[in-house]
């Protein structure tokens, strides 16, 4: 993947793509808005969410032993993956062991991160997604491009022209004629995943939530193909971040109205289901939990950037991201696009690599994420702080040992720009030759900048440099001097 | 009462005229105005950037130069929010890392004494009609760190809704950033230019004159945008706008 400013250039210049983001993007930010206006409590609700989740990360290691051991009790069994590749291993095993060689899966950001559905099919497991978006994105051979509605990149035609080139090489093939009527479409996927929902011996899921005092997981979605999945198969394996256990059952109501009003606007979401262990008569035989850290515990040790572990995975900051909107998200180059892994793929994978040092930096920091985030990440603050571990490197957590990284390679010019700037601007005369200079060459400015500056200047006319600085105006009309230098001299301010 | 002017470096270096309105403003208004010239940048730009240790030395600037005063003064909410927002995380910093509490001491006694142009006028001097009069119509864009950061609210509007012979029409999209971000419109320059763009056809759009901003740093980049799409509206600090009477018209 090319560094984010490279992936983001071409995908401004697709305008089909940008008309498809600004219209979905702005019906849902304007429907989230009216939902959460809704309620008076909000701003309490939002803050208490940011509470519980804070207080489990602070004593993740005992919320999560606790969970273990309810699971456990329930008839599941539960398992520990420190990586991609662990987890990946684990369910390919647990899949392998079954006999299985196809698997129905729940919309799930855990196993999109992780690459699952890639490891498996190396391993010759065929995985169905089964949410209509991620059915999209898997039909069309693509990639997701939003947490929550992973197709948002595509119009009804071009999901019509996919539904007919490609269901049949799946299974059950699109209706003769399908037109792109919503409900058309609807139906086609309808009749096409029931076939693999009612075949399935073994459902892959993730989890919203999951409860440390009953070892109870929660997949909150609109669809019931989650349920669907969630029940019908003899065998359930769930993929599950560690940060998305909640100590008790109560710390559900919160979450279970901040997470469907910031996500889809809607006032409760149409499924919630809750499943704890295995049950005699009833849903699957077999429960595994596969508990997945990949940098989870690296980004905890972080102070500042911990907070992007409170994230349920509603999306708001995508809808309301001005960079989001003409990027797309597949510039992000994870399963986490928008502000959100802007902050989170850094800190999960590292910023060793050109695109990861980069995600820090798409942002203009104009704080609409933090204002609609419903635990209150700082998300404009994570931003900053990871800018610094960028350009400057310094103490981080990498894969579980305290080091200290070293700065991200390609800085140095800038750093040297950086620390002249700060020299001059610590030395009021010098800002003020430097201004004077530039006054009395205006005429010979050029239009167009070189180097760096020349992105600003292919795009944006440059400013006129005036004829007299502020400082100077002041001096000359206020100071008394007359001279006007010489001033912080005398003031001994330097 | 003893007012500092803080003529951020944008607005000394390249828009001069917006600390000469607030010098026009607030001694109409009765205000004793200094400018303490040990003054520099508030660092912004290097903090945002990543450069926190470079930025020390510039809070420390800022908290010195500014000792003798009761009240700081800026036109610009950014620089403002840098001074609120980041400077005690800064010291925060700092004393984390075991350098003692001085830059901690600093921000704390920067902080409180920060106001950014409106907050001044409507919290500490309590006026909304400045006596100023403008006959154009204007649209308004509140930049992000005004709105989202200082939570400036409906400070500039009652300001301009009090402006006689202004003519305020409403701008599509108003919240939404105009994509300059500092260093963020080089280093991610086509994303936004894309986000200037549609802001600059949104402000041509509204038949406005001019486009009111409270930063001068926004009001580069969208000028930049209006001028490049050939649009005639005219980029103005709200300063500018209030400094504005009929008997001095800006």
């Amino acid at each position: 993947m090319p560094a984010f400013p490279q992936a983001a250039d071409a995908s401004t210049r697709n305008t089909q793509l940008r008309a498809n983001l600004r219209h979905a993007t702005h019906t849902i930010r304007a429907k989230r808005a009216a939902a959460v206006a809704e309620l008076d409590d909000w701003s309490r609700l939002r803050a208490a969410g940011a509470a519980i989740k804070d207080r489990t990360l602070r004593h993740l290691d005992q919320y999560l032993e606790q969970l273990e051991s309810a699971v456990t009790a329930a008839g599941g069994q539960v398992h520990w993956a420190a990586d991609a590749d662990e987890a990946n291993r684990i369910v390919t095993e647990l899949v392998r062991a079954t006999g299985e060689r196809e698997v129905v899966k729940v919309k799930s950001m855990a196993t999109q991160e992780i690459g699952l559905n890639g490891a498996l099919a190396t391993a010759g497991i065929t995985a169905y997604e089964t949410d209509l978006a991620e059915l999209i994105v898997q039909l069309g051979d693509d990639l997701p491009s939003h947490i929550l509605v992973p197709a948002i990149h595509r119009n009804r035609g071009e999901i019509r022209d996919i539904f007919t080139e490609k269901m049949s090489q799946w299974g059950r093939p699109a209706p003769e004629g399908l037109t792109d009527a919503p409900a058309d479409l609807a139906e086609a996927a309808r009749l096409h995943l029931r076939e693999k929902f009612l075949n399935a011996k073994v459902g892959i899921s993730g989890a919203n939530f999951m409860v440390a005092e009953t070892g109870t997981l929660v997949v909150v979605e609109s669809e019931g193909n989650g349920r669907m999945c969630l029940t019908l198969p003899e065998t359930l394996i769930s993929v599950v971040g560690i940060e998305k256990v909640v100590p008790t059952f109560q710390d559900l109501e919160v979450f279970l109205q901040l997470l469907p009003r910031s996500s889809t606007a809607e006032r409760m979401n149409p499924y919630t289901s809750t499943w704890t262990g295995t049950t005699d008569a009833d849903g699957p035989r077999a429960f595994h939990l596969v508990l997945l850290d990949n940098g989870r515990t690296d980004t905890l040790a972080d102070t500042v950037g911990r907070q992007a572990l409170r994230c349920i995975r509603c999306s708001a900051c995508l809808n309301v991201c001005p960079v989001y909107e003409r990027a797309g998200g597949h510039a992000y180059g994870s399963a986490y696009p928008g502000p959100i892994g802007a902050i989170l793929t850094p800190q999960l994978r590292g910023t060793q690599s050109e695109l990861d040092a980069s995600l820090p930096y798409a942002s203009s920091l104009c704080g609409a994420c933090y204002e609609v985030c419903p635990v209150a990440i700082d998300i404009p603050e994570i931003l900053v702080h990871l800018r610094e571990r960028v350009v400057e490197g310094g103490p981080a957590s990498v894969r579980g040992t305290r080091t200290v990284i070293k700065p991200a390679k390609g800085h140095a010019a800038e750093r040297a720009a950086m620390r002249a700037a700060r020299w001059a601007l610590d030395h009021p005369r010098l800002l003020r030759t430097g201004q004077r200079l530039a006054s009395r060459t205006r005429r010979f400015h050029p239009r167009r900048l070189p180097g760096p500056g020349r992105a600003w200047s292919d795009t944006r006319e440059l400013p006129k440099v005036p004829e007299e600085s502020f400082r100077d105006w002041w001096q000359r009309t206020r100071g008394g001097s007359g001279t006007g230098s010489g001033t912080e001299g005398r003031k001994k301010t330097t | 009462m003893r007012v500092a002017l803080f003529i951020t470096c944008v607005n000394d270096t390249l828009y001069p005229r917006t600390g000469q309105a607030v010098v026009t403003l607030l001694e109409r208004l009765g205000v004793e105005v200094g400018f303490p010239e040990a003054q520099s940048c508030c660092g912004q730009p290097q903090f945002n950037t990543g450069y926190r240790h470079e930025t020390e030395p510039l809070l420390r600037r800022y908290a010195m130069a500014f000792r003798d005063y009761e009240y700081v003064v800026t036109p610009s909410g950014s620089c403002a929010a840098m001074v609120r927002d980041n400077y005690p995380r800064m010291g925060a910093k700092a004393a984390a890392e075991g350098r003692g509490q001085e830059l901690a001491d600093a921000a704390a006694e920067a902080v409180p004494k920060t106001y950014e142009l409106t907050e001044f006028l409507t919290d500490v001097l309590k006026v909304t009609d400045v006596g100023a009069y403008y006959p154009h119509t204007v649209t308004y864009h509140p930049t992000c760190h005004g709105l989202r950061m200082l939570k400036l609210g409906d400070r500039p509007r009652s300001l301009l809704a009090a402006v006689k012979g202004l003519n305020l029409v409403e701008l599509p999209g108003a919240e939404e950033c105009c994509g300059f971000g500092g260093t963020f419109a080089v280093k991610n320059a086509a994303v936004s230019a894309a986000m200037g763009a549609d802001k600059a056809r949104n402000i041509t759009a509204t038949g406005a004159e001019a486009v009111c901003t409270l930063d001068n740093s926004c009001q580069l980049h969208i000028g930049g945008t209006l001028a490049r799409q050939g649009s005639t509206v005219r980029p103005v600090h709200l300063a500018e706008i209030l400094a504005s009477t009929e008997g001095d018209v800006w």
